[in-house]
């Protein structure tokens, strides 16, 4: 009798099972567990906050109308008219191509001479001698790009560079490079081998060194020559990794290397035609602060477009090798 | 396909790689007229050390941005790696119970961001850190992919090690500081050398929210000078040694041999790291 008066008195703990705790007495439990940990990812946590999630409300400015005395929370609400213009701009179309030319382009080089390189290293003998391949191949990657547009500069530059040297001593007209658009994917394409092919043939060679030697060895009593080997081993078992970072490097095309579209080229404007990219069609909007709601536009087109693409190649990619993908 | 054409297209493809910087050192080191004659050579037509003594008797602009240079690059390692690994830690421990939601809050930054716009809006109206040695920093102090190299490495840390400690009464800073740290020295060393890296090459934070030039970084000084918008300095006494010739295409180039000069030097003795991390990197 006691003990039902009492449980009735109390309001909901079911009969027959433990004394409740009270919140304060599980929010002490959990923090006793996880406190420690809590404070450690603090500092980490909140500089990720401050810098990747709390400018993210300002994706609103594309859908506005920005005046700078109104604020970004004053200023008129616009709905689409800014996509409306970017669509209607004939620049749109030429960065869009662009952008997306010149990626594809790198992916197709870079993977090509990357594999040449893992399949040239392969056949080296002694790790001595790679090594020192190795380091004078990965030296590039270090290089800041300002430093790799000096480079640039002294191979190209019209009275002194290398090039038109070379020309000259032919006597061929020298160019002026620095205005001649047309040559410049080519010159972006033969920089950014130069800068990524050491250390992209890195995971190839890894998965080359991998290959079970006996393969060779089967292959080379049935006759089969350096070539045949390549051709009907190695790259068919390539093919995997080759997939997966071409699917992550897809996922990334609609994503420019700012460095070499802006500092290379020297921001030249007579170059534009060829090396005007989304990421510095956006730059070059900020400054300006002209159409800022276009720019914003274009900007948050592509963080959406590059979102969706970078999801669906990863989830291809955990097909593939669950390893390798994001997530 | 013979080991001599082998070895002979990476001889080439290496010296390929090197060739550039000779370039540069060797239009650092030629009179300014040489330049103008002959153009960019291999070796200098004619040897001068006109360009360093240029630079080195108004040094201010470079040292200072020497100076900013490398108080960003030492802090921000310094910070980045403590706060990096503190994070990676956190979350590589299966006992947290926040572990996979901040997993998915760190990582989910690789998939989307807001953009350059609203990033920029962020840092000069809301932060207000435009021309502050600040934003120099803050925004590398935690990269992702070095977070989760760094948690790929604490989870392979034997847990059973750690419960010993556990039990024997060490708090989790204790084990931290005490275990989880000194067995992972090679991680820490390679994330400690590519964050140094990109703080060193750093120009990006500079071209966004820097106009003092007295904040000028190392990188960001050498573009602007390539720009034509950074003139060296030139007091009258200076340019009468040069008699009005004065060395700008030669000091360039020996602008950006300072620029690359500490990465060439420590790239020479710290190699082995080097290629180590980039190893780790690319097959992660």
């Amino acid at each position: 009798m006691a003990i039902s008066s009492g449980s009735m008195a109390r309001s909901a703990v079911p009969v027959g099972s433990a004394p409740r705790k009270s919140f304060w007495s599980r929010l002490k439990l959990f923090l006793d567990k996880n406190g420690t940990f809590m404070l450690m990812a603090l500092p980490g946590a909140a500089l990720v906050f401050i810098f990747a999630y709390a400018p993210m409300p300002g994706i609103v400015i594309a859908f506005k109308d920005l005046k700078f005395n109104l604020g970004v929370w004053g200023s008129p609400w616009v709905g689409l008219n800014n996509f409306g213009y970017l669509i209607a701009t004939p620049l749109t179309g030429r960065v869009l191509f662009n952008t997306l030319f010149m990626n594809t382009l790198f992916i197709v080089t870079g993977t090509a001479g990357a594999i040449g390189v893992a399949l040239l290293m392969n056949e080296v003998h002694g790790k001595f001698r790679g090594r020192v391949y190795q380091s004078a191949m990965f030296f590039p990657n270090f290089i800041s790009i300002v430093v790799v547009s000096y480079f640039v500069f002294a191979f190209l530059s019209t009275d002194q560079g290398l090039v038109n040297n070379v020309l000259k001593s032919f006597g061929v007209e020298p160019l002026q490079w620095y205005s001649s658009p047309e040559y410049w994917p080519v010159i972006l394409v033969i920089v950014n081998i130069w800068k990524g092919v050491g250390v992209g043939s890195i995971i190839y060679l890894a998965t080359i060194v991998s290959i079970n030697p006996e393969f060779y060895e089967a292959a080379k009593i049935d006759g089969a020559n350096k070539l045949d080997q390549i051709r009907y081993i190695t790259l068919p078992l390539l093919i995997p990794v080759i997939t997966i970072l071409t699917l992550l490097a897809i996922g990334r095309i609609f994503y420019a290397d700012f460095g070499l579209f802006f500092i290379v080229t020297r921001d030249t404007p007579a170059l534009y035609p060829t090396t005007d990219v989304i990421d510095t069609f956006v730059f070059r909007g900020l400054r300006q602060l002209g159409d800022i709601g276009m720019t914003a536009a274009a900007g948050l087109t592509q963080s959406v477009i590059g979102f969706i693409l970078v999801i669906i190649a990863n989830l291809v990619v955990r097909k593939v090798d669950p390893e390798k993908s994001l997530f | 396909m013979g080991r001599f054409t082998v070895n002979a297209v990476l001889v080439v493809f290496s010296l390929i790689c090197l060739v550039p910087v000779l370039l540069v050192l060797s239009a650092s080191l030629s009179t300014e007229t040489a330049i103008s004659q002959f153009g960019y050579t291999l070796l200098p037509v004619q040897f001068s050390t006109a360009a360093y003594e240029y630079i080195l008797a108004q040094p201010q602009r470079i040292m200072n941005a020497y100076v900013v240079t490398s108080i960003v690059t030492v802090t921000g390692t310094v910070c980045g790696l403590t706060v990096m690994s503190l994070l990676a830690y956190s979350i590589s421990r299966q006992r947290f119970a926040l572990r996979k939601p901040l997993s998915f809050y760190i990582f989910f930054t690789l998939l989307f961001n807001g953009g350059l716009i609203p990033f920029y809006l962020f840092v000069s109206q809301t932060l207000k850190l435009k021309d502050n040695p600040l934003i120099l920093i803050l925004p590398y102090l935690v990269s992702v992919w070095n977070v989760l190299l760094l948690r790929t490495s604490f989870q392979s840390l034997p847990e059973e090690l750690l419960d010993a400690a556990r039990i024997d009464g060490a708090n989790e800073w204790r084990i931290f500081f005490q275990i989880a740290i000194p067995m992972s020295t090679p991680v820490l060393a390679t994330v400690a050398l590519f964050t140094m890296l990109s703080y060193w090459n750093d120009w990006w934070m500079s071209l966004l929210f820097i106009n003092n030039k007295s904040l000028y970084s190392i990188q960001f000084l050498l573009y602007n000078i390539m720009q034509g918008l950074e003139a060296m300095n030139a007091t009258p006494e200076i340019a009468a040694r040069y008699g009005g010739n004065l060395p700008t295409l030669t000091v360039r180039m020996a602008m950006a041999f300072f620029a690359i000069g500490p990465v060439a030097f420590a790239y020479l003795f710290l190699q082995k790291y080097f290629i180590r991390g980039i190893t780790i990197g690319s097959l992660k």
